[in-house]
Order: structure tokens, then sequence, then C-alpha cells
């Protein structure tokens, strides 16, 4: 144990606890603006500063070792006349148009900033501006960029792609795409952690609320949105509602209060999922077809292997993810049973995920009608920009049932969002599609948890299915080199590109310096538990699809609408 | 009123000039990888503020050349920004009246040719720089051995740690603690704050500390063989790596002993043999096969050697002495360098005692048999060099070490003619007078003068005018040479030869020991790649955390050398080594590097290659 004093208070702490963590323990607050515990320690941004007794210079609080003996202030006349200068020096390089930023009230520089009491800045500013990167669904701003490289960060060190990098040296040091690329050039998977992981709006999403105000605008659309599974456990953190009172139903009122037409749900098309990509894999182990098979409904985690595994693309299930299979049924069945011209249906998405916004602008996800199966795919962040945009008052608003017949749901489907949900939801019905008869719900719990790589091995009628789920890039890419090196061997793996899944995904709600799939994903797994149905087999909409249109898992139409062909596009273009 | 008075220095410029300093200091310590045309435009705005402000072309014109390099830099030029810069640099060079202008647009003019290509990538808005160099003494030992970890290490004691350390890139800790020309230090950032730290001389507290440090053990055997040619520094190096990577070495050695120009071309008194045969006892301990006195091409072909092992190193080093081509030459007692120091390396020590002897040359090689000529009982040594003493390519401190032995350094004299007596003995060397003169790619060169001819009496003239490489034998088996060196890339590989590597003095020409040494581990790593492997050198060694703050400006602390009086008599070692209180003081000067600046960021260590 380390003793040491902070601020007139002893504190004593483990060998090797930073002076930020001492101080935390003493209930100390000391200001961080690079930090990112465990990510990125690199004591960039000198905000953490603190004086150490008789030591002639400060010391960064968040990268420095406690030692016995220590004497710390935090708020000297030294400190706070540091904090201030090298606060100003930041802002004098940032774009502080603060009131037409996505990050307002979400934004560390802000807050670090207002706590600060900066209200004028004697340095002149100097703003580095960049082209835009066309119409990606990642935009970089490098004017709001203030070089803390919490994103090179996460795409190395969690997501082993390494698409930024530092570039440039001296004053004109900045983060810059690698090898001097595009960003639309390289092999970003657009799992959207760089985003999540910015302190400032340097980093966001496409912002496609426009286009959705358009199509609610226009009296001939039909305005359908589905929401991901995810999406309900984090769509009202901006608005401070507690999480009792932020139903799923809740949001569905808003959804309905935007303007929203039908208002389903995507854990549905997770059910219908299940269906499909559970029988391919009955079909593929029974047959001696292509094995292990990976699922294929996190977008981010496809273009991660069409960039760096594309001869695994056959090991990808040709099922639709549930977004696009929501899409393709919405705009034909549905379409259908309403009568209505499936072109002038407008189908939204609300996804906790920046790859599905690529992902529904695939050019072969047209099957329905020609036209793309879903418009556009909203992150929940802009879901809930919308919601404030419109004034929407959440927290009065009562609750309201999804809509029929794409709304129901089963705790299999909801468990999508969740690291280990898709792989637990499709085990439960291959179990009930083999023998007849159900497994106990929680048979398969053993793949649950935010361990990065897990694995099981479960007997089915006297088969064994192995199992893996990863969640993570660099956690994928360590399963996917031990497959290739003979290592390991699987029948079935899922894959989700950010860690923890989609709870933790890069559409999130960001909430700068916590790491919140856990939390969500805790929030999931409650749902599944007390819905009465646990099973996608037994979603009586799915059912009621498959009686009336599709037939059959796996059918000619189920081929047609809820598969794909993985080779027909291009990961640059 | 006083018609004149005293000029006394005033206080801002006492101080302007001792930052003056600070900064000459800080430029010859620059990062290495920062972009050079943010390099030139800052210096041409140091030209600027130094304009009296007279002419046009300075005053005006190097501050329109900083705004356009700024602006290139900026992203917003086009090629004929890079036009404009090049004639207004023309005319300043052409036009200024003093030096303050034409000496800065000239720097401009060659940073335009010599670094084109940075200037190019930026009118496309890219720079080719990054700051990848997070450590620089690691980038720039070539080993890349881990320099801010093994001095923490020593700062704490644990030296045993320290030369585990530092054997997962370099297996010759000893050697290199003792004569290694330490280009680590020379952009250690410490020069910003007084002087680099004495990395070789704390590697030297490690290795005398640690007493016996056993080596790894070998990773099991892969079955396949490779066969070193050469047992000098480089291709031992490869074979210890190789043998620890669990492949079976055999290194063929042509002479009496290992250890090549270590032991051949380092005279003891800076390398004892005791030490260095220890130290190649210990990298033999990893159970590489060792076949002594085996001349390839004389006493086995090298294409048999080819057949018998899955890949070959070749790393002969530089052993052949060059001419110097005056009427004499031939005659009894003009001697090579290379022959001197072969001689004395084997152990049979020439007699010099009361013989005047003249040694031609003015790089470390001259310097060694000077000093050893001195060590052999000379009556008297003379250096004969035909530039500046200043100019000579031997590390100063030899030179001085040289003098105080009492050894002479006749400068500026070229030697013209070997005159022998009827026997054909050497009598005298005669010299001619040179003056230095024009600067001629980036040197001094020297001119005669019209003094006449001197004559040097002596008795043994020995010529240390470089040396050549011995590989007639490898070219007549079809494996390409230029002017005597193996063509070999940078990753040692001999190109249309399948399994053949190459690396060291053979390649390069005469340089460092630990160039060879990195040619050897770069050697290794490719050879064991090319035998179908991945396997990983590394070590278990915990670095200490680094205080917060380093020890505050503090003189460095060099190492002391045994009274020349005393020295010159013996080839025992010269220099003393630190106590451990100077080693404390000197570990703790060191600032750190991987853990503070780019190192946070980047991580200042490589674990595993």
């Amino acid at each position: 144990m380390v003793k040491l004093v902070i601020d007139n208070i002893p504190v004593e702490v483990e060998n090797g606890a930073t002076i930020l963590e001492a101080a935390k323990k003493a209930n100390i607050h000391i200001p961080t603006l690079c930090y990112f515990k465990e990510l990125n320690e690199i004591g960039a941004c000198r905000i953490c500063v603190v004086e150490v007794k008789d030591n002639e210079r400060l010391v960064a609080a968040c990268n420095t070792k406690a030692e016995d003996g220590m004497v710390i202030f935090t708020n000297s006349p030294r400190v706070r006349e540091a904090r201030n200068v090298n606060i100003k020096l930041i802002l004098s390089e940032h774009d502080c148009y603060c009131t037409t930023c996505v990050r307002s009230g979400t934004c560390r520089l802000q807050k670090v900033a207002n706590d600060l009491n900066i209200f004028r800045n004697e340095y002149e500013t100097r703003i580095e501006r960049n082209k835009p990167h066309g119409d990606f669904p990642l935009v970089r701003d490098a004017g709001r960029c203030i070089k803390c490289m919490r994103c090179i960060q996460v795409c190395d060190k969690i997501q082993a792609l390494r698409v930024w990098e530092v570039q440039n040296t001296g004053s004109r040091t900045t983060v810059a795409v690698k090898e001097h690329k595009k960003l639309w050039e390289t092999d970003c998977s657009l799992c959207g952690q760089c985003i999540t992981h910015c302190p400032t709006g340097a980093l966001r999403e496409r912002d496609d609320t426009q286009k959705v105000y358009r199509a609610l605008a226009d009296q001939n659309k039909i305005t359908v949105v589905q929401f991901a599974p995810a999406v309900r456990t984090a769509w009202a953190e901006s608005f401070g509602l507690d999480k009792e009172f932020a139903t799923e139903k809740r949001m569905v009122a808003a959804a309905k209060a935007l303007g929203f037409n039908y208002v389903f749900d995507t854990d549905f098309s997770a059910d219908l999922t299940i269906m499909e990509e559970g029988s391919e894999f009955l079909d593929r182990l029974q047959n001696g077809g292509k094995l292990p098979l990976m699922t294929s409904c996190c977008p981010g985690w496809v273009r991660f292997l069409k960039g760096q595994y594309p001869e695994f693309t056959d090991n990808l299930s040709t099922a639709k993810s549930p977004q696009q299979m929501f899409g393709a049924v919405t705009k034909s069945y549905f379409a259908k049973m309403i009568g209505v011209r499936p072109e002038n249906i407008f189908c939204v998405s609300v996804m906790p995920c920046t790859a599905k916004k690529h992902e529904c602008s695939i050019e072969n996800m047209n099957d329905a009608c020609g036209d793309p199966d879903v418009d556009v795919s909203l992150t929940t962040r802009e879901f809930a920009r919308m919601l404030r945009a419109d004034h929407v008052g959440v927290a009065r608003l009562p609750e309201c049932e999804f809509d029929s017949p794409l709304g129901a749901a089963t705790g299999a489907g909801v468990i999508f969002g969740a690291t280990g949900g898709v792989m637990e939801a499709a085990l439960r019905s291959a179990y009930y599609l083999v023998t007849g008869e159900n497994p106990d719900a929680d048979a398969f719990s053993g793949v649950r948890g935010l361990d990065g790589w897990k694995e099981a091995t479960y007997e089915i009628k006297g088969t064994k299915v192995r199992v893996a789920v990863v969640s993570g890039l660099k956690n994928t890419k360590k399963l996917m080199e031990a497959l290739k090196a003979g290592d390991v061997s699987y029948d079935f793996i899922e894959v989700m590109a950010c860690p923890g899944g989609c709870a933790g995904g890069g559409g999130q709600p960001i909430h700068d310096g916590e790491e919140l799939a856990g939390e969500r994903g805790k929030i999931l797994y409650e749902l599944d538990k007390n819905n009465t149905l646990r099973f996608s087999h037994e979603n009586p909409e799915v059912q009621a699809l498959y009686k009336d249109f599709l037939k059959k898992p796996l059918s000619h139409t189920a081929h047609h609408l809820l598969h794909t062909d993985h080779h027909a596009w291009e990961m640059t273009k | 009123m006083s018609r004149l008075s005293i000029p006394t220095p005033i206080s801002a410029q006492g101080v302007i000039d001792e930052i003056y300093g600070d900064l000459v200091r800080r430029l010859q310590a620059n990062p290495v990888s920062v972009c050079p045309v943010d390099m030139a435009a800052a210096f041409v705005g140091v030209c600027h503020s130094q304009s009296c402000g007279k002419c046009t072309p300075c005053r005006v014109g190097l501050g329109q050349l900083h705004k356009l390099i700024e602006s290139v830099l900026d992203g917003d030029a086009t090629e004929s920004t890079l036009n404009l810069i090049e004639k207004t640099a023309r005319v300043i060079n052409a036009t200024a009246d003093c030096a303050i202008g034409y000496e800065a647009a000239q720097m401009v003019l060659r940073g335009l040719n010599g670094f084109r290509e940075d200037y190019e990538a930026h009118l496309n808005g890219t720079c080719l720089c990054r700051f990848d160099k997070a450590v620089p003494c690691v980038s720039l030992c070539p080993a890349n051995v881990d320099i801010p970890g093994y001095v923490s290490l020593v700062k704490e004691g644990r030296y045993q740690d320290a030369v585990r350390l530092i054997r997962k890139d370099n297996p010759f800790p000893s050697a290199c603690a003792l004569i290694c020309e330490h280009p680590c230090e020379s952009h250690c950032r410490r020069r910003l704050v007084d002087a680099a730290v004495n990395i070789r001389g704390l590697k030297r507290m490690a290795v005398d500390n640690a007493g016996d440090v056993p080596v790894p053990p070998c990773a099991p055997a892969t079955g396949k063989k490779v066969a070193v040619i050469g047992g000098g520094p480089s291709g031992l190096t490869a074979a210890y790596f190789l043998s620890l990577m669990g492949h079976k070495v055999t290194v063929y050695e042509k002479r009496k002993f290992l250890g090549g120009m270590l032991r051949y071309g380092i005279p003891s008194y800076r390398l004892p043999r005791e030490i260095l045969e220890k130290e190649i006892e210990t990298i033999l301990s990893t159970g590489i096969d060792v076949k002594m006195g085996v001349d390839i091409g004389t006493d086995i072909t090298f294409e048999e050697i080819r057949e018998n092992f899955d890949a070959t190193y070749i790393a002969i080093g530089a052993h052949t002495d060059n001419k110097l081509g005056i009427e004499g030459e031939d005659g009894n007692g003009v001697i090579s360098a290379v022959e001197m120091l072969r001689m004395i390396g084997d152990g049979d020590m020439p007699d010099f005692s009361g013989k005047n002897i003249v040694v031609i040359g003015g790089g470390n090689v001259a310097m060694d048999c000077t000093r050893s000529s001195m060590r052999l009982g000379a009556k008297s040594v003379t250096c004969v060099y035909r530039r500046r003493r200043e100019d000579m390519t031997a590390m100063p401190e030899e030179v001085e070490g040289a003098m105080a032995e009492d050894c002479d350094i006749l400068e500026l004299m070229t030697p013209e003619k070997i005159e022998l007596d009827e026997n054909g003995n050497v009598k005298a060397l005669w010299v001619a007078p040179q003056m230095i003169s024009n600067i001629k790619r980036g040197r001094p060169a020297p001119i005669r003068t019209e003094e006449p001819l001197r004559k040097l009496d002596c008795d043994m003239i020995i010529v240390a005018i470089g040396q050549a490489i011995e590989s007639h034998h490898f070219a007549n088996s079809g494996v390409q040479t230029k002017w005597g060196r193996i063509m070999a890339d940078m990753k040692t590989i001999v190109s249309d030869h399948d399994g053949l590597f190459s690396g060291g003095d053979c390649v390069t020409g005469p340089a460092s020991a630990i160039m060879a040494i990195a040619a050897g581990k770069t050697a290794a790593a490719n050879i064991d790649h090319y035998l179908g492997f991945d396997s990983k050198i590394s070590v278990d060694v915990e670095i200490p955390e680094p205080p917060i703050a380093p020890q505050p400006p503090c003189g460095r602390i060099n190492l002391t050398e045994r009274s020349a009086e005393e020295r010159k008599h013996d080839f025992l070692l010269m220099e003393n080594s630190m106590t451990l209180q100077q080693a404390y003081q000197e570990a703790s000067r060191c600032l750190r590097c991987d853990k503070f600046g780019y190192g946070a960021l980047k991580g200042g260590r490589i674990f595993k290659w």
C-alpha cells in the first residue's frame, strides 16, 4: 500500500495506483480531458496536472503513479494557472461553435472549460480545416479535434484496425486516416467506437435526420420505423430519465410523437433471423455445408471480415441482418397487407450502430421492390436529437404498444443487443428444431457476459455443437488468426464488432469516459426474463408470416427476401 | 565627454548568448523524423531575424520565403509556389550583400533539392513525416537495444536484469560496453537539458557488476541447419539468435580465434581478450558449432556449404588492407594496420623496442596502431595525417589519448615516398606539407604548399588507410559484388540466391561493431522467416517506473582513464568504470523517453522481435 496526502487529506491506495485514482478514493475530483481509463493514459492535454510538493514541475495525475509520502495539491495557484492556460491553448485550436455541435452537452472539452470558469480567451484562434469525407457514414471535423489520440487508441488497441494515425509533426501534428487515404478507401469497419470515445464533436455519424423529416412531411409516404433491441436500453439517457421510466413502450410513444405512421420492433425480425439463420446452421451441420457458420447480423463485423479475412466470406450466414430482414418484409408482406405500393413506404431504422448506415445502402439490399429495403438508418443519438428538436416531452408521454404485425417479439429477439445474445437465441430454437421440444430457456446462458472471447460446447440430440462468441474486433482478430492457424475449431461463431455487443454500439448515446455495454445489456436480459415468450419460433407474428407468406424457413421467398450474397459488393467505393 | 569607452557586454547579450548555446545543443539533438520543410521554415525565420535590414533581398526576401514555405506547409501551395521559392532564394543568394542573406538563401536551396519529395507531398496536403521515433536512443541504436530499460535497471542495481535485457537485442553487451561508438547518445533528449546520458558508461556498469548471466534456453530444435561464414560480431550475433530460435548453427572461422575485428581490429587495452573470450563463450553456450581455421574457397567450397545447409549467412568482414601506392611501399618494415593488429590478435606481439614508428592515417584504426606501437615499446610514434587534427575521423578522445601517451600527431602532411636503405629496410618517410583549403563534399580538402618535402626518419611504417573485403571466392561462385562488397539489401538478403544472406562490414564496408551486430540480428530474423518460422526473441524483465522528475540540470559523468604514463606501457584495459554513486547519478539523468513524451502514446518498448 502507498500512503500519501492529497489536498491535506491522507489517502491510502494500492501500489501502482495513479494520483488520479488516489484522488478519486479521497473524493477529490481532478479534471481530465484526453484521459480514458485503461485506453488512453498518455498525459497529452495536461489538464489533469497537479502539484507534488518539492517538485519544480507539475505532473499529470492520470499517468503518474502515487508514491509513498507524496504531498499533492490539486488546486494550488500554480495548478489553477496551468489548467487555465492549457485549456485556453486547446480552445484556441478548437472550433468553439458549441451551439451547432452534436456533442454540445456531452462534450468533455465543453464541460472542462465551463467548469474551469473560462469565459474569455486571450489567445488567437487557429483552427485546422479539413475537407468533408463525402457521404461516408463516419465524419471527421478536424476543427473540433483536440488531438487527444483516443480514436487512434480505440481503433488500434480495441478494434485492431488502425484506421486513424498521427500525421505530420510539430504545430501541424494531427490525426488522419492511415496511409494518407480517404476514409472510404480504408478497411474501416464503421463500428463507430472512435465516435463514442471522442471527447468532442470531432468525430460523428453522418446526420440523416433531415431525410427522415422530409419523409415525415411527405403526404404520400407511409413512414415505418423499427427499433433495434439495444436502442431501448439507451434511447432516453440524454433526457435524464431513470431506467424504470424509460421503457420501450415509452420509446414507441416518442416515435409516434415524431409522426411515424407505424412503429415496429427489430426484435420481431431478430426472431425471424433466428428462424432463417438457425435453419441454415442446422442445414450446414447436417448436410456438410461450410462451417463454422458465422453470424452476419453485425455489419461492422461483416465489413471487418470483408476487409481483413475475405477468404471467410462463405462462412458468413447468408441470412440478412434483422434490420434488413425487417425492411424486406415491410416492403413486401406488410405493404401487401395494408394495400400500398412498397415504393410509398419509407422505412427508417433506429440502430445503436453507425455501420448500419452503410449496410442499408448496399446496392443489393433492395430485394422487396427495387428500392432500398431500409431507406434511412438513424443512430440512437440521432433519434434522441430528433426528439429534442421536436421538444417531445418524453417525461410526460404515456406508454404505447408497438404496432402489429411487425411489433411482436420474444425474449430471444431482444437479447440480440448483447454479446452472446444471437448465439443464445439461435441455440434455443435450434434445439427445438432438432428435438421438437423446447430446452430450458436459460440452458445456454453460458455464452452471456462481457468476456471478449467466450466458448462453449452443447449437445443437441447427441450432436456436439462447439460455439464461440466474440465481441470487439481485436478479440475477433485473435479468434480469426487462431481459426486460420487451426488452433481452434468451432461449428458456430457469433461476432459483434463493438465490445459488449450492440448495447455498447458506436451509435449509442455518449457518456464520456464510461463504458456502458454491461449495464445496458442487463436491461436486455431483464426484458428476456420477463417476456412470456422466450423462443423465436414461438413469436406469433413470425409464425403468421411464415404461414401466410414465406411458407417455411429457407423457402424460395425467404431466400429471395431474407438472404443475401455477401460477395456482391466491394469494401471500398 | 570621453572619446572612447571599453565595450562591456550588456546583460541582455549575455543571456541571449547563453540561449544561442542552448539552441545549438537543441538543434544538434533535433528529434529524428520531424518534418524537414517545417524545420526549413523555422530556420528561415531565425535567419530573417538576424538581418541588419539594409539590403532588400535579405530584409524583405527572407520574410517572403518564410511565408511561402509556410503556405506550402498549410497545403495552400502549388508547383508554381515551389518555383517562386526557388527563384526568390536564387536571387537572394546571388544578390544579398553579406552572408546573413546569401547563406540563408543557400540553405533554402539545399533543402529544396535535398528534400524535394517532402515539399511536393505538402502540395497534396500530406506530410511524409510522422514522429514515429518515440525513443531517440533506441531508434538510433542500430540494434534497437532497450536503453531506457537498462539504464533504469542499472540505477536500481539490477545488473543481471540489465544484461539480460541488452542481450534480447545484442549478444555483445560487454564488448559494446567498452568499444561501442554509441550512436544512441547523439540525439539523446537529455541534450536539450545539458548533455547526453553516458549510455555506454552505464552499460559498462551493468556488465562489470552482473557476474555470470546465463543465456536463456533455446527453443525446441527445428531440425534446420544454418551456416554462418565468419565468426565476428555479425556472424556470432546471427548465430546466437538463430540458435535461441532452435536452429542448428555452424560458424566457419578462417583465423585462429573468434571475434573478428573485435579481436583483430581492436587492441586489448580497449577490449581485453579475456572479456571478449568470455562473451564469445557465453554466445557459444547456446549450442553453436564452430569450425576454426577453415577458409571458404581453400578448405571447403562455398557450394559445399550451400548444399549442406538450409540457409547461409556471409559475414566475413573487411580484413584486407588498402595500399598507399607510393615508392618504397614494399620495403621491409612497411606493414599494414590489418597485419599489425592481426599479429597482436593472434598473440604474436611484435617487438618495437627502441624503434621509431610512423603511422599513416587519421581514423580510429590509425589511432589503435599508434597507441599499440607505443605499448610495444617504441622509442617514438608519429601519426601522419594529411588534413588537420580536427578533421581526423578518429574519435577525439582517441586522438587526445594518443597524444597524452606521448605519441605525436603530425597534421597536414601527405606521404610522398618511402626511403629504403641498401637492404631494402625502411629508412625514412618523406612527406609533403599541406594546407587546408576549400571545402569539397562537406570536408575541407588539403592542398600542397610551396614548402619543401620533409623527411621523417623511422624504422617502421604502419599504413592505416582503410580496409577492403576479400570476397572473390564468393564472387566466383556467382554472388554479386561491387568494389569487393557483397551486394545484400537492408534485410541482409542476397538477391538471386535462395537462402543466402549477408551483412556486416563485408556488405557496408568498414563500419562499427554495433552496425555489424544489428546486421546479424536482422539476418537471424529474416533467416528464421525464410526457414518458415515466426520465432520470437523476448525477455521477461520488469522495467522500473520512472521517477516523477528526472535529475535537475547536472553534468555528465565521463569515464576516466588510467594515467597516460602508466597505461602506455601495457595492454591492460585503460578505461575506468563508474563508482556506484556516479552510476546512480548518471542513470538518474535519463529522461525516460520510454514513458514520457511520445513514448507515453506509442509505448516506448519493443517487447519482442
